[in-house]
């Protein structure tokens, strides 16, 4: 499936500055992969050594937080934004 | 541009201890872990405090501002009263307590010390606008703040907020921008507004700014050791929405002992949550270490965080200090709102009564010494959450203007 994979600020150094990128992949594992391999480096920012999502980035398929879904197993459907957000506090 | 944030010297990230020089950035580049300041502090005795102004510039040289903080127009937060609270001690059977109530801030809540920090960063970088994502209470300190340093305002909250909230964060000026949706998606978008040129030059005091914001509740701690006659409380127990304000108290605590302006006595920390939103508290309970989000449903809505950001260090402070993370029902929570007030004439915001109700909970569970010294925060004013009490907001009685018709009401 195509998607579109929205980047943070601070992992924009991986995309050349781009703020939106393509990606694929049927599920968010692979989606990650891809952009890994399209963006050499970036997958180590998202993920910590056990290939889980690390615990102060939040990940979006959708409108849905993926830890209320599947995780990293959630299905990426065709077309859909994928955001990659920093955890922030406050209230 | 030549900074000056005082005795702070760098950002340093809370997870893998990356340095990074002084800026407007939050997240780790390493890790995406959050920032905070680190600081060189020079010597600081209890008489250069005590000289200081009555509010959290008393503070300023173990905080992130400049040394002449207090000649510019801010809010000059803090110093509220720590109220000895004997007769809710009685109530409660706990011995010796105190009710630190944060109402007593220029805009009502506690944020009005995170914010008084934000604004002085703001002024650093240089920023216009002075932004936030809130539950409430932090959009009318943003407000507020912002009308004193002459700064613009644009402010997001979740569309179904309080109605005294919402005319509290309007009267100040600015936008105020309601968002539908949760809290949670209110700071996703704001996460999302940073990286967008529609966002520059703007200091979201939660986000981009939020390493120096988040100092401002450290000195809830100074406060309360000072308040006591420099020492530490034995138990406190501090609301968790995000969980900042718990972390800082803590790290407040340790420099106070680490600058040796108070003894290095043990405290325990308690975290209270309300159950419609405790993903901290479930996290404590099932023994786990990271915090699964949840979709708020509470009438605690400044605590409404389903997601909290420092969710996993209020269960390291908790477990290493042999404290504890606990829960209340919102009917606990309305019953201790209720209590507060007629036992101290304290009136909480429904944050309060999740203290209030947490702290009887312990007691009655036995997870909390009552022998102990005892502090409680009450972090907001009953005033912005009235609907909590409304089914107590009529007279006891309506009567005619007589002596008969008040004596049948006896």
């Amino acid at each position: 499936m195509s998607v579109s994979v929205r980047i943070p600020t601070i992992l924009r150094t991986y995309t050349g500055g781009s703020a939106e990128v393509s990606g694929e992949g049927a599920t968010l594992r692979d989606v990650l992969a891809k952009l890994d391999s399209d963006y050499p480096g970036i997958g180590a920012r998202i993920l910590d050594e056990s290939g889980k999502i690390r615990r102060f980035v939040n990940v979006y398929v959708g409108e849905e937080d993926v830890r209320f879904a599947e995780g990293l197993d959630t299905v990426a459907p065709e077309g859909v934004q994928i955001s990659i957000i920093p955890a922030v506090a406050g209230g | 541009m030549s900074l000056d944030f005082g005795p702070a010297t760098g950002l340093s990230c809370r997870e893998c201890g990356a340095r990074y020089p002084l800026g407007p950035s939050f997240a780790c580049l390493e890790c995406f872990g959050p920032l905070e300041a680190a600081y060189s502090f020079g010597a600081v005795s209890r008489a250069d405090i005590e000289a200081g102004p009555a509010n959290i510039w008393r503070y300023r040289s173990l905080l992130p501002v400049p040394e002449d903080v207090a000649d510019k127009p801010n809010m000059n937060p803090g110093w509220t009263p720590l109220v000895k609270a004997g007769n809710l001690g009685r109530k409660l059977g706990v011995k010796s307590l105190y009710v630190k109530d944060d109402s007593a801030n220029p805009t009502h809540s506690f944020k009005d010390r995170v914010v008084a920090i934000a604004v002085e960063a703001a002024r650093n970088f240089g920023f216009h606008t002075l932004s936030c994502s809130s539950t409430g209470n932090l959009a009318g300190a943003v407000t507020a703040a912002a009308a004193r340093a002459g700064l613009d305002a644009c402010v997001f909250i979740p569309a179904g907020l309080e109605a005294a909230k919402i005319a509290m964060a309007r009267v100040f000026g600015g936008r105020l921008i309601g968002i539908e949706g949760s809290y949670d998606e209110v700071n996703r978008f704001c996460s999302e507004l940073i990286g967008d040129p529609m966002g520059d030059k703007w200091g979201f005091v939660n986000v981009n700014l939020r390493p120096y914001y988040a100092e401002g509740s450290k000195t809830l701690a100074y406060e309360i050791a000072e308040q006591l006659g420099w020492r530490l409380p034995e138990q406190i127990v501090i609301p968790v929405a995000s969980g900042s304000q718990l972390t800082k108290i803590d790290k407040g605590f340790k420099e106070l002992v680490a600058l040796g302006l108070v003894e290095d006595t043990p405290y325990k920390i308690y975290g209270a949550q309300a159950l419609g939103c405790s993903p901290v508290s479930g996290a404590y309970k099932a023994g786990h270490d990271v915090v699964q989000p949840v979709r708020p449903d509470t009438i605690a809505k400044s605590l409404a965080i389903g997601n909290p950001a420092d969710g996993p260090y209020v269960l390291d402070i908790a477990r290493r200090t042999g404290g504890a993370v606990e829960d209340v029902t919102d009917a606990e929570i309305v019953a201790a709102i209720r209590l507060l007030a007629s036992t101290e004439g304290v009136f909480a915001e429904t944050a309060g009564g999740v203290t209030v109700g947490v702290l009887k909970k312990l007691v009655e569970t036995g997870q909390l010494d009552p022998d102990a010294e005892t502090v409680v925060l009450n972090t907001g004013d009953g005033l912005k959450t009235l609907d909590a009490i409304a089914d107590g907001a009529a007279p006891t009685a309506v009567i005619r203007p007589s002596l008969d018709a008040f004596r049948a009401t006896v």
